[in-house]
């Protein structure tokens, strides 16, 4: 099976891309709404903006972030102010940088599943005496969660393959921030090391291939969930 | 005493409502053709709509009075409304739909024996037929103790059978729960039937 050194950069990986998601939920699951729902100035620069990551050469957003999070930077500063913690070169950056490239997937995921969110049971909720937050707690909110688990999932995927931004920003420090397309950039580096690209790659189109079904399982799930009404 | 004392105006694109009526207790049928606006009384009475003019006193009660800026929100009207279509939460099994609006969560069976839903508790939205799940939208609506009922259309898409099935709990809910009841169809016999005073609608 798998030796020491890929068990840690399948875990690393793992544990970078779940943490990436659970950080950007509420942020995407908010810009969703507000996207979906809310009709402000600006809106249009939002959805743009939230698409960003989506079409900007990924080395920009891991140099921008870079900027924002070096001692010097704008967040980089207070975080070392407030906390004394740096994320450069650590794995909490690539999570960073892993859930900046995955919030425009997962906005797009939840919008959509919002938007699909039939607003005749929201009224009759009200009718039924149910104030906003509860109409949102009990009636929307559940009703657009199958979209929600796409988006998360779909967002744990991209995390995963995040190469780009994530070498722009924390730098490929095996053990800390070395992930698998990362391992795998440094092995095809390596004389020799073919073997090793070979199993990581497979590793990594496994675990993609899994997100895709599961996010795939869901959005039908959503799908008859909705109909029959 | 009244029960409805309503005044409305609404431009909704290219049409108007202008809509007054006064009635008393029982159930006031409102008649007429599809698409003459009388669904958007029933949501400008429920809180759904906004009017651009007028009021809306339910038993002496101002639930909407523009030019006293007075406009309370749906929740706060307690409107019994059963739609036009079911609107029954897919999500939610029919024990959980029907003590959504019920003060406590409390499902009264005794209440709504009349309905004949009992056996339907355990059972999902979807898995209801179409007179089945208008029964239980109907105990829904009277579960969250209403001031007034809004039934709009209430047996459309229903055969026969279970039209006669809905028209007597209607009957019974006018002859019993003493609830103000404002009623939209666009079939004479339905209204001639429940109405307790019939308002024809342009």
């Amino acid at each position: 099976m798998l030796t020491a050194t890929e068990w840690q950069i399948v875990a690393l990986s793992l544990r970078v891309g779940l943490v990436a998601i659970v950080m950007t939920l509420p942020i995407a699951f908010a810009l969703a709404w507000l996207l979906a729902r809310a009709a402000f100035p600006g809106k249009l620069l939002v959805d743009a903006l939230v698409h960003l990551p989506l079409v900007v050469p990924p080395v920009v957003t891991g140099w921008v972030l870079l900027i924002l999070f070096a001692p010097s930077g704008l967040i980089g500063h207070w975080l070392d102010r407030a906390f004394g913690v740096t994320v450069l070169f650590r794995w909490t950056g690539a999570a960073i940088a892993a859930g900046v490239m995955a919030l425009p997937l997962m906005v797009r995921a939840m919008r959509l599943s919002i938007e699909a969110v039939d607003r005749r049971f929201e009224n009759a909720a009200r009718t039924l005496g149910a104030g906003r937050w509860r109409v949102f707690r009990t009636i929307t909110l559940p009703l657009s969660l199958p979209g929600v688990a796409a988006g998360l999932v779909l967002g744990f995927a991209r995390g995963l393959g995040e190469f780009g931004a994530t070498i722009t920003f924390v730098s490929n420090v095996p053990g800390e921030t070395q992930t698998l397309p990362l391992a795998i950039y440094s092995a095809l580096q390596q004389p020799g090391g073919d073997a090793l690209v070979w199993r990581l790659s497979v590793i990594s189109v496994a675990l993609s291939l899994a997100a895709l079904v599961a996010s795939e399982l869901l959005v039908r799930r959503a799908g008859r969930g909705h109909g029959g009404v | 005493m009244v029960a409805f004392d309503l005044r409305l105006t609404k431009r909704i694109g290219e049409t108007r409502i202008d809509f007054a009526l006064t009635a008393g207790e029982g159930a006031t049928v409102l008649f007429g053709p599809s698409g003459a606006g009388k669904t958007s009384v029933l949501n400008m009475i429920a809180g759904l709509l906004r009017p651009d003019a007028g009021h809306v006193r339910v038993s002496g009660e101002t639930l909407f009075d523009a030019d006293a800026g007075i406009d309370l929100p749906p929740e706060r009207r307690r409107a019994g409304y059963v739609f036009q279509e079911p609107r029954l939460f897919p999500h939610l099994r029919v024990r959980d739909n029907l003590r959504y609006g019920a003060p406590g969560g409390r499902v009264e069976m005794a209440a709504i024996d009349f309905l004949g839903i009992g056996h339907l508790l355990d059972r999902w939205p979807r898995t209801l037929s179409g007179g089945e799940a208008r029964r239980v939208t109907i105990g829904r609506a009277l579960l969250g103790a209403p001031r007034f009922l809004l039934l709009d259309e209430p047996l459309s898409s229903l055969d026969r059978a279970r039209r006669e099935e809905i028209l007597t709990a209607i009957e019974h809910i006018r002859d019993t729960a003493r609830l103000p009841i404002l009623m939209v169809t666009h079939d004479a016999g339905e209204a001639e039937r429940i109405g307790t005073r019939i308002v024809s609608v342009e």
